[in-house]
């Protein structure tokens, strides 16, 4: 009973309390911020987990496929739904801005699975080290793509999607986008556990622990390669789009390999091949980096000192390849993690 | 219809016609000729460099072939990626064991089962009743093969902890539970002691019998194929050299150079 509909009464109830504290404005804004981008940061680790630790490649180039969901969403959501310097005015009723508002991020994420093609095609052929800097590259050339568009602000960025909220928020006030980011985030891990649990996503585990064993016993490697990159980037792009919108503002900047790197750490951090591990890591990351704010630009001398710290005493990360209920196996009773 | 129909199951399981494979200047395989019927236990043996597992490799598709056609149960395998050949019913196992060590036992069966999954990433994500009912088969399935080859004590184990002949025995098991027409063994003897080596001959043995199988392996432990094979093929800088009953080959002379060097004292 408790196993079964635990998941059920939690997730609701969290999400009412965030939802319910923003409405009263319990929590500054301050806070809530930090709480969407703990979210958005949970979406972009447990992404790229999927091909770092289930899949056991190496992509350092995730925050290019964020950036085209972010990209994609914003243009969208303000050629739909906004007055702007490049696109004039509205298409259809800012009205309707309130339902379409999960398609657009959607939307974006699908771009954002498409240009993941970049990387999953080079993959069948090649691996490790050089799959590795064809993800690098493909990072470069999203943003120096998108820097070079002036119509939709190169490098100077694109705004207007306050807009789009505050239309939201004009039919229905209610705090749109923590909404959101929690739906999106709990939809994130939702279908990445369901992939690498049943017996087809298991075969992207099979890639990584030996590949040519997973092709002989009819694993098509190439398929379940191209299903992980694109799932894996189009959530990254899901990522990014909720991040323009909260933020109000998107430029190739922040989208740049730093981001990934950093996305990476969250990764390493929580423990390859663990989606509990991702999750933690994102939260604990996220409360770090706000903690160490007041160090300025010296936060990431301790961040990546932390981490050499870290790879000495701890290198397969806070969880390694385990989940929660194996290191406190009293949570079974109340979910099952595999 | 029912013409080619007859024709493809009386087709046998394996043939393989002037099969050449170069790599660079090198012929690794020149002029292989082999036709195995259903229920035959045949052998390939030859000195280290023959050009045996490279014979596998072109049946198994990991290679396309120079020149020569190879045929599985009457199909052409040209072009097929290695995948494809297996859901046409060849599996094999390896030299060194390729077990998915980060996977329990039972998974490792589970996995192999992608070819006949009959669902794909959208099932998996909405876990319609149509996935449900198929994970449940296939698990049940995994688990009967399991109690078959009497390992399903080992199935939450990972296969690294159990002992080397074990693992030996769950890759072939693994092998199995894509119910292939063809089972090829590259090197099962390898590494196990002389028990071990016993309890293998009577596991192939049984297999044989129990899965309506062709096997065809590669080893060189020569007691071991003259106790199981029926034909034995016997190749050497991958020419044919000789071909036969086992007594027939063990005697014959040129058997007797590829392996010891014609310098007689």
């Amino acid at each position: 009973m408790l196993r079964r509909y635990s998941v059920h009464l939690i997730l609701p109830s969290l999400g009412g309390l965030l939802v319910y504290s923003a409405y009263e404005e319990l929590l500054g804004l301050y806070t809530l911020s930090v709480l969407m981008f703990m979210g958005v940061n949970i979406i972009l680790s447990s992404s790229l987990n999927l091909v770092n630790g289930y899949m056991g490649e190496f992509s350092c180039g995730h925050a290019g496929f964020m950036c085209v969901g972010a990209y994609v969403s914003s243009l969208l959501g303000v050629w739909l739904f906004a007055k702007d310097r490049v696109f004039g005015a509205p298409f259809l009723d800012p009205d309707y801005a309130i339902y379409a508002f999960p398609f657009i991020i959607l939307i974006g994420g699908i771009a954002a699975a498409i240009a993941g093609l970049l990387v999953a095609i080079p993959s069948y052929k090649t691996r490790g080290d050089y799959l590795a800097i064809i993800t690098i590259a493909a990072n470069y050339i999203i943003i120096s793509s998108i820097e070079n568009i002036g119509s939709i602000g190169g490098s100077r960025g694109f705004m207007g999607m306050k807009r789009v909220i505050g239309s939201m928020e004009d039919i229905a006030d209610l705090p749109w986008m923590p909404i959101w980011v929690f739906i999106f985030t709990v939809g994130t891990i939702w279908v990445l556990r369901r992939y690498v649990s049943s017996t087809f996503g298991k075969g992207v585990s099979a890639i990584c622990q030996d590949e040519v064993a997973a092709e002989i016993m009819s694993v098509n490697t190439n398929k379940m390669k191209t299903i992980s990159f694109m799932l894996s980037s189009g959530l990254a792009g899901i990522g990014g789009g909720l991040f323009a919108y909260i933020i109000g503002y998107v430029n190739p900047g922040s989208f740049t390999i730093l981001k990934s790197t950093e996305v990476l750490v969250m990764v390493y951090l929580g423990g390859m091949g663990s989606l509990s591990g991702s999750v933690l890591s994102a939260i604990l990351f996220t409360f770090l980096l706000e903690l160490l704010r007041p160090l300025g630009i010296f936060k990431w001398v301790i961040i990546p000192l932390m981490l050499v710290i870290m790879m000495q005493f701890r290198p397969e990360g806070i969880m390694g390849k385990r989940e929660l209920g194996d290191i406190f196996p009293r949570l079974k009773r109340f979910y099952r993690f595999k | 219809m029912t013409k080619t129909q007859t024709k493809i199951s009386d087709a046998p399981v394996l043939e393989i016609r002037n099969l050449n494979q170069r790599f660079g200047g090198l012929t690794a395989v020149a002029d292989f000729n082999v036709r195995l019927q259903k229920n035959e236990l045949s052998g390939l043996i030859g000195p280290n460099g023959a050009g045996k597992t490279t014979i596998f490799n072109l049946v198994s598709g990991f290679y396309q072939p120079s020149e020569g056609e190879i045929f599985v149960a009457g199909q052409p395998t040209a072009g097929l990626k290695p995948h494809k050949i297996t859901a046409l019913g060849v599996a094999r196992t390896f030299q060194n064991i390729r077990l998915w060590n980060d996977m329990t036992v039972l998974d490792n069966i589970r996995v192999a089962q992608h070819y006949r999954l009959g669902y794909g990433f959208f099932h998996s994500i909405a876990r319609s009743r149509h996935y449900v009912q198929r994970e449940a088969e296939i698990a049940q399935e995994a688990a009967e093969l399991l109690e078959i080859f009497d390992l399903q004590r080992y199935a939450n184990e990972t296969p690294g902890n159990l002992p080397y002949g074990t693992q030996r025995k769950l890759e072939i098991a693994r092998a199995l539970s894509i119910h292939p027409q063809l089972l090829l063994l590259d090197e099962p003897a390898a590494g196990l002691n002389s028990s071990d080596i016993q309890e293998l001959i009577r596991l192939i043995r049984w297999i044989h019998t129990k899965f309506d199988v062709c096997i065809w392996m590669i080893e060189h432990h020569m007691d071991v194929m003259m106790e199981l094979c029926t034909q034995i093929k016997v190749i050497d800088f991958g020419q044919t050299i000789a071909e036969g009953v086992p007594e027939k080959v063990r005697n014959d002379p040129a058997v007797m150079t590829a392996y010891l060097g014609d310098d007689v004292i």
